[in-house]
């Protein structure tokens, strides 16, 4: 059906009446009524976390807490948005941290507070399991946390309703970035290419490269040979191409 | 759609593992002769002022070329300093940051400066991952011929070698930041593929690469206590007597005061141009991708590249409605789906170039008529993700794709047993503002990194190509940036290039009025915020 044919229904933006097609999101909806966002507005896609939204129902007594970009309206729905919520960012240099059990709980000390309300995890947009991961980063569970904050927006819902006044995506952040850095082991292979660049090992052959004429570098790139989707144990006909050949025609 | 979802079911064992030939450089010559948008009639025209005069663009981003300044030049008074920096970023997205992370690192007084918020950018949506050549049987040479033979053998030499010469050691930054990307069951980066590489070279975390990257980023340009400005665009450049850059002209968007920055050094980084909807194509871009770097420092006198080339992603999501137009990861096709048509037949390999495969959509649609048509008018082909589940495993699309499978779940669909209905979308500009190895433009004293640069892609960038492009010239431009600022005294400041600008503009009669440019803001309001299908 065309939208344009489709029922309209009514919202309410900040109290304020509109009628909008039905299957819209509240974004567009908003967009629909008028609106032109500045804030409350970025990716529209659902991992940014700008478009932070409350609504509530007639027909239920619960707020709830959405991504305008992600969710439909709903009939007499009543909207607000939270377009910038302030929470709290200790100041740490990551290269000196150290991966120590108690490292999340000195940095950020209120997560001892949590009363285990189980609100955060409720509110949550991505419906990540937040009460469980600040229980984690009490107990030092580092990698855990990490694990389950990972698809964090930073929307902060959880934020604007702990009753503790933690900032658990900042908690959640901090986590992560020491897992990242401090427990998951930097690529052996990885710091060899690199120094395998720093001594010089494919210079040559990208200054060759550089110098060659359109119809030399069509022969070479169809002459590339293809790793196969399943590539277990495949290894390549020829190991240096395009060296060899280029020093052949040297 | 159902009884066409049931052929896809019927035909998936038999081409589970069928290798599709691939197409021979003059078979995808004629392809995207045929069908690409780039070459459609009258989509693009010539410049007839400026210093690019003669580049063909497409008419949306001519239209602003040729629109009136946010500003009138006469009415700023340029003594009245707001901030004063060695090092201007504009732009929050990777590209800024980067360059802020290291223009500061490399001891320059660094603004930060940002259109909306601090990360709303494309880059905090980038799905796949990023290119760099660590496998054992992989190299840089190996990297050099797929981004060149990708981008149409135009890409500029000497931005190809910095890009696939830096890529090992940027994936080491990143990591060294804290992100958490992919690991395989040793420990060791997981890579796969994506279009037109003829090695497993894309390193993610996930299918959130981008806004892993982004909020780790974003948690270091704070922790160096770097100053950030958002919801503060920059509309103009000012230029010094010398015609070197000095500067920009910010809008504040709370309060509409106008913000003059005077600056050493300036790095553009101000991303693409999705929201411009060329030829009313859907974008996978965020809200703010609207072309403004390319508007100012068009009138500041910098020189662009292959902005005729635009990119559009062969897996833009064409059902359901809500989410037309937003991208549906490569990595899918790099993880085994393919494309199929609504008789479940595939039609290209799916390891194709984007432009390539695009092509080879519109084609199998428009000319074949064998595209699937939604409840809405629009027309797709199948992305066959079930079969990621049936090649690498149960689970595979929770474990490599949770975004993804997220947010089709949220709409009604299951992604791990139903294909999902694609067709291209506006992803990317291929080209840019013209560049030098060290991101200098050819407005001395003004860098660009990122999307708003070209040359590096040549006429079309491969997946995985451009998160690793805005880390190495964003290093790159922050470094020399800093380093020029130094040295430099800004001379006395003017706006005289606009002024000439729109006069050149009125002589040639083609001055537009009615517009006025950078736009900033993208305008869905009313009618305009229901999904417009073109096909
Ligand atoms: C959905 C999606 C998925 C992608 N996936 C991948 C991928 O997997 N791999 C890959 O390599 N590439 C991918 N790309 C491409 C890549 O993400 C982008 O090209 C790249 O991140 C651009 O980075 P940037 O810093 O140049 O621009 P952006 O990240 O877009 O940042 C630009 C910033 O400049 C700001 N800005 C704009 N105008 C102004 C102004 N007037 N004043 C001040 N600030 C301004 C914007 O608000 C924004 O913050 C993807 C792109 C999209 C849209
Ligand atoms: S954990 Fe908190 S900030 Fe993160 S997505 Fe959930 S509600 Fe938003
Ligand atoms: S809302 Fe706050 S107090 Fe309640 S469980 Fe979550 S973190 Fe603990
Ligand atoms: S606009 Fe980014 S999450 Fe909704």
């Amino acid at each position: 059906m065309e939208i344009k044919e489709r029922r309209l229904i009514p919202i309410y933006i900040f109290g304020k009446r509109y009628e909008v097609p039905e299957g819209l999101t509240i974004q567009k909806a908003m967009e629909y009524s008028g609106y032109q966002f500045i804030r409350s507005c970025g990716c529209r896609g659902g991992v940014c976390g700008a478009c932070l939204t409350e609504y509530r129902t007639p027909k239920d007594y619960r707020i709830k807490m959405v991504l305008a970009c992600q969710s439909l309206v709903e009939p007499e729905m009543q909207i607000t948005q939270s377009p910038f919520i302030p929470m709290r960012r200790a100041q740490y240099e990551l290269e000196k941290l150290k991966a120590q059990p108690d490292i999340l709980g000195r940095i950020y000390p209120e997560i001892y507070r949590c009363l285990q309300c189980n609100t955060c995890s409720r509110v949550c947009p991505m419906e990540i399991p937040v009460m469980e991961y600040i229980a984690c980063a009490i107990r030092g569970e580092i990698e855990k946390v990490a694990t389950l904050s990972f698809p964090c927006v930073m929307c902060g819902a959880c934020v604007l309703k702990c009753p503790a006044e933690i900032s658990q995506p900042n908690v959640a952040l901090l986590a992560r970035r020491i897992y990242g850095r401090h427990i998951l082991p930097l690529s052996h292979r990885l710091s060899q290419r690199i120094e395998e660049i720093k001594q010089g090992k494919y210079e040559w052959v990208l200054g060759r490269l550089v110098q060659l004429s359109t119809s030399e570098l069509m022969e070479l790139y169809t002459r590339r040979e293809q790793e196969p989707q399943e590539s277990g144990h495949w290894i390549p006909k020829e190991i240096n191409f395009p060296e060899n050949l280029l020093r052949e025609d040297q | 759609m159902r009884a066409s979802i049931r052929k896809v079911e019927e035909t998936r064992a038999s081409r589970a593992k069928e290798e599709f030939p691939r197409l021979s450089l003059k078979e995808r010559q004629e392809l995207l002769h045929r069908f690409h948008p780039d070459y459609r009639e009258g989509g693009r025209r010539e410049l007839r002022v400026g210093v690019n005069k003669g580049q063909r663009v497409p008419n949306e981003l001519a239209d602003l070329f040729e629109g009136l300044s946010l500003i009138r030049p006469q009415e700023i008074d340029l003594n009245r300093i707001h901030r004063e920096v060695d090092v201007l970023v504009i732009g929050g997205g990777g590209g800024g940051a980067t360059a802020a992370l290291f223009a500061s690192e490399s001891g320059a007084r660094t603004l930060l400066t940002t259109k909306l918020r601090f990360g709303d950018s494309n880059t905090i949506m980038a799905e796949g991952g990023i290119q760099a050549a660590v496998g054992p049987y992989d190299s840089p040479a190996l990297h050099y011929l797929d981004t060149i033979g990708g981008g149409g053998f135009e890409n500029l030499p000497n931005l190809v070698q910095a890009l696939v010469e830096d890529a090992p050691l940027i994936l080491e930054w990143l990591a060294r930041l804290g992100v958490m990307f992919d690991r395989k069951e040793d420990g060791d980066l997981l890579a796969s593929f994506a279009g037109g590489q003829c090695r497993r070279r894309v390193h993610s975390a996930a299918d959130y690469t981008g806004m892993e990257i982004m909020r780790v980023m974003k948690d270091e340009v704070y922790s160096r206590g770097i100053e950030v400005m958002e919801f503060c665009p920059a509309v103009e450049l000012l230029l010094d007597e010398k015609g070197r850059c000095g500067g920009a002209i910010f809008l504040n968007l709370d309060t509409n005061e106008r913000w003059i920055v005077r600056s050493k050094t300036t790095i553009l980084a101000t991303g693409g141009i999705g929201r411009l909807h060329i030829q009313g194509f859907p974008t996978t871009n965020h809200y703010g991708a609207t072309a403004d770097g390319l508007v100012m420092a068009n009138r500041a006198g910098a020189k662009m590249i292959f902005m005729d080339a635009i990119q559009f992603h062969p897996t833009g999501t064409a059902y359901p409605e809500q989410l037309i137009g937003l991208l549906v990861s490569e990595a899918f096709r790099g993880w085994s789906a393919q494309l199929v048509n609504c008789e479940g037949r595939r039609f290209i390999n799916e390891l194709e170039t984007r432009d390539v495969t695009s092509s080879a959509t519109i084609r199998e649609v428009v000319e074949r008529k064998k595209g699937v048509s939604t409840p809405t008018g629009m027309q797709g082909v199948w992305l066959d993700t079930p079969l990621v589940e049936l090649n690498k495993g149960k689970g595979t699309i929770h474990r490599v794709f949770p975004h993804l499978f997220h947010r089709f779940h949220t709409f009604g669909i299951d992604i791990t047993k139903e294909p999902v209905l694609v067709y291209p979308t506006q992803h990317y500009q291929n080209g840019g503002l013209l560049i030098d190895e060290n991101g200098e433009t050819t407005v001395p004293n003004l860098f660009a990194a990122g999307e708003v640069s070209g040359g590096v892609h040549g006429r079309n960038r491969l997946g995985g190509n451009s998160l690793l492009d805005i880390f190495v010239f964003g290093r790159r431009a922050g470094i020399l940036a800093a380093e020029r600022s130094k040295g430099t005294k800004v001379g006395r400041l003017t706006l005289n290039h606009i002024i000439e600008y729109e006069r050149e503009l009125e002589r040639e009669g083609i001055l537009k009025k009615g517009i006025r440019s950078p736009i900033l803001i993208p305008d869905y309001r009313y009618g305009k915020a229901l999904p417009q299908i073109h096909q």
